[in-house]
């Protein structure tokens, strides 16, 4: 209770706040709401995909086992583990802890890139599999039609999720630089705070894809 | 009576510099930006309007070729829905008296505010790019196959376009959301709000709830384009229908977008010139909501001879009947508060009234819409043109018009000319409804939508309607003209010329950039007309 905030107004406060607290919720609120926009966002996505997959489901069946389900699985678990380290992140700024925040944070970027880079190796493969949608798409086993009706709901579903991986990348290191600048404190981290949202957000959209999209049918 | 000045240092005034309003950060301005811009988009929209409307005064159709009259209707639509309706009051007006109207220096994200003018701007460019490099010819629906196999226009470019301008909305929606949320003043409680803000909050919902479902549509046709995939590919096993329940998904809602703005400025008209405070205020500020929510489970009606299950139709048709309780609700108590109020007929009032004769008939007009028998006859012809210009240019550009003479004078600090800006909204109620009933008429009778070639008995009544549309062209350059004039030559307006009730009719006109000297505490409900001698007798 020893803050200056009482004598003049804090450095991070902008011009149209009338407090810190104000700021945050504002932030916090806002972040929520973008959230609920990029959940309608991929939402159109899955609606399509539960169209197709009732309509084909024997195709959906064949075509998800072309999937590399070790690298999905591997990225699966990378990503959950670097939702801990952003949360910790966060844990470290509510603390007020400088070098913790970054540390977490370099962590998750390390993370991040590994997912985008085993990412990257699958769909090498998967092209090299003729599984990419277009003239030299091929599959055995289901009809071929409804197979690339899969794969370009893969393609655009995955594909989109790393765009917004390669996003919350470039984030992270706006919050790096702001946390080496000493903008943060125990009483003002809320960017830090948004970021984390932002960050399981985008980790939850692949919890959903990956039982979607190379699953099913897997119990045999 | 006091001589009224200009306040010396206001929002017009602190700096002269270009770069100064290109990066301005200031709501205020922000709402001038995007005046000026979706004018210009107006006036582009409004000219394919008049090529149509001249093609279809002579029934061979000889004006322009069938693949030119495509692309008139399609960029027509296009560029009045997406870049001039959709932004128009929320935008323009909204983006002004927000944070004016709940004591607020500014939105709660000024700098965000800045980046969607840019990214509407940009969008826009993309949209006048495929047009001139070419144009569309799918019809503003964007429908798949056509959009996706067959046509050979600048589909995905202008896909690109709207896609991008989608963030415009939806972030505009976003910060209009957060400020209603967490920037009130103090004492300024939810129910002490103006209706303005009622509806503002409603369309903000609509926007970000319904515009990523649009994005991701319009995204998936220019891929389908580009890379030629199936998803919407019958051939290939894709479902074209898929498409429309998407894309109807974000544009039925859509429409309330568009109206339920132009209600919430017809709410604050009618409380200002009745001086009474709107009859069941509570009731108004749900009912937008009401719609807003409703909004999203009626998308369905688009769909009934498109192969819909005869249940899932039935379920859509009664769901879309509900929407007309809220829509009703609204107009009874705006009736309602007429009653016994000190009606007087101001500019900005007779837009009200517009706006409540016009968007009457629309409503009604929907509801024969949603009925499944009717809607198969009438379904894809000129009915179905003129119910939604009644609800979109009746309604939404009534209001429009209505709340840029009411705040005109806040916004400016000058009053227009009161006898042309009357004679100007005759002149459009007159010329529009000289437009579009005809066209009822001629729906009703068969005439489908698209076509310019069409049979002779038809054309008594299109040449009707195109005189009406040179009638309606002329009413809007009136408005154009005296407020432009009013600028320079307009009667200095003083803070409240209507002697209206609000927070923004408290400050200077026009305000101040951070809006209020004082953060205001308001201590009273909105519309507290009767509220002057009661206070004096509580003391």
């Amino acid at each position: 209770m020893t803050s200056q905030a009482a004598v003049a107004p804090p450095r991070a406060l902008q011009h149209h706040f009338d407090s810190l607290e104000q700021q945050r919720d504002v932030a916090t609120l806002g972040m929520w709401i973008f959230l609920v926009t990029e959940a309608l966002f991929f939402g159109g996505l899955f609606t399509a995909y539960l169209v197709y997959r009732s309509m084909y489901p024997h195709a959906f069946a064949v075509a998800s086992e072309h999937t590399l389900i070790a690298l999905g699985a591997a990225n699966t678990a990378i990503l959950i583990t670097s939702s801990l380290t952003m949360a910790l992140a966060v844990h470290a700024a509510q603390e007020g802890n400088q070098k913790s925040i970054i540390r977490f944070l370099v962590f998750t970027f390390l993370l991040g890139t590994a997912f985008l880079v085993l990412k990257g190796v699958e769909y090498t493969v998967d092209m090299r599999d003729h599984l990419l949608p277009g003239a030299n798409f091929a599959i055995a086993g289901a009809n071929p039609g409804h197979a690339e009706i899969f794969f370009s709901l893969y393609f655009i579903m995955t594909g989109l999720h790393a765009i917004h991986m390669i996003v919350g990348l470039s984030l992270l290191v706006v919050i790096m630089y702001m946390t080496s600048k000493g903008r943060f404190s125990k009483e003002y981290h809320a960017p830090v705070e948004v970021m984390g949202l932002y960050w399981h957000f985008v980790d939850i959209i692949w919890i959903f894809l990956f039982p979607l999209l190379y699953l099913i049918d897997r119990h045999k | 009576m006091t001589t009224a000045v200009l306040p010396r240092e206001n929002y017009l005034n602190t700096d002269y510099r270009l770069r100064s309003w290109l990066l301005t950060t200031d709501h205020k301005r922000i709402c001038i930006l995007y005046l000026l811009t979706i004018t210009m988009f107006f006036a582009i929209g409004g000219a394919f309007a008049t090529m149509i409307r001249l093609s279809l005064v002579n029934p061979a159709g000889t004006l322009v070729s069938d693949e030119t009259y495509n692309k008139l209707f399609t960029m027509h639509g296009i560029i009045m829905v997406f870049f001039f309706l959709v932004p128009s009051i929320p935008a323009t007006l909204g983006n002004f008296l927000i944070p004016m109207m709940i004591g607020a220096k500014d939105v709660a994200f000024p700098k965000l505010n800045l980046a969607s003018w840019y990214i509407f701007v940009t969008g826009g460019c993309f949209t006048l790019w495929a047009l001139i490099s070419g144009g569309v010819d799918t019809g503003w629906t964007f429908y798949t196959p056509f959009s996706t196999l067959s046509s050979n226009t600048n589909v995905s470019l202008a896909a690109i376009g709207i896609f991008i301008a989608g963030f415009a909305s939806i972030l505009t929606g976003l910060n209009f959301m957060v400020t209603i949320h967490r920037m009130r003043a103090p004492g300024m409680t939810w129910f002490r709000m103006p209706l303005f803000l009622w509806s503002m909050y409603a369309t903000s919902l609509i926007m970000v709830l319904g515009t990523p479902v649009l994005a991701i549509t319009l995204l998936l046709v220019a891929a389908e384009r580009v890379l030629h995939l199936g998803i919407f590919d019958p051939s290939r096993g894709g479902d074209p229908v898929l498409f429309q329940h998407l894309f109807w998904f974000y544009s039925h809602p859509a429409v309330y977008i568009m109206i339920v703005p132009g209600m919430g400025v017809t709410s604050e008209l009618i409380a200002a010139f009745s001086r009474k405070r709107i009859f069941g205020y509570e009731f108004v500020a749900f009912a937008s909501l009401a719609i807003a929510v409703l909004g999203f489970l009626v998308w369905g009606h688009h769909l009934f001879v498109a192969g819909l299950s005869i249940y899932s139709a039935m379920v859509f048709s009664l769901l879309s009947y509900l929407v007309a309780i809220p829509s009703a609700i609204k107009v009874f108590n705006w009736t309602a508060t007429l009653y016994k109020g000190s009606v007087s007929y101001a500019t900005p009032m007779l837009y009200a009234f517009g706006f409540i004769w016009m968007f009457t008939i629309g409503g009604l007009t929907g509801l024969f819409l949603a009925a499944l028998g009717l809607d198969v006859h009438v379904h894809d012809t000129y009915f179905v043109i003129a119910h939604f210009h009644y609800i979109m240019v009746g309604g939404a550009i009534m209001g429009y018009l209505g709340g840029l003479h009411y705040w005109w004078p806040k916004m400016t600090g000058r009053l227009y000319p009161e006898g042309w800006a009357k004679l100007g909204a005759l002149t459009i109620f007159l010329g529009f409804n000289l437009t579009f009933f005809p066209q009822f008429i001629l729906g009703y009778m068969g005439m489908p939508r698209r076509y310019h070639v069409y049979p002779p008995e038809f054309q008594a009544l299109n040449v009707l309607s195109s005189a009406g549309a040179s009638v309606l062209g002329i009413g809007y350059l009136i408005p154009l003209v005296y407020l432009l004039w009013s600028l320079k030559y307009g009667p200095i307006a003083g803070d409240n010329p209507w002697g209206a009730k609000g927070l923004e009719w408290t400050t200077t006109s026009p305000p101040p950039t951070h809006n209020f000297a004082v953060t205001p505490i308001v201590t009273e409900p909105a519309y507290n007309y009767a509220g002057e001698q009661e206070e004096s007798r509580v003391g």
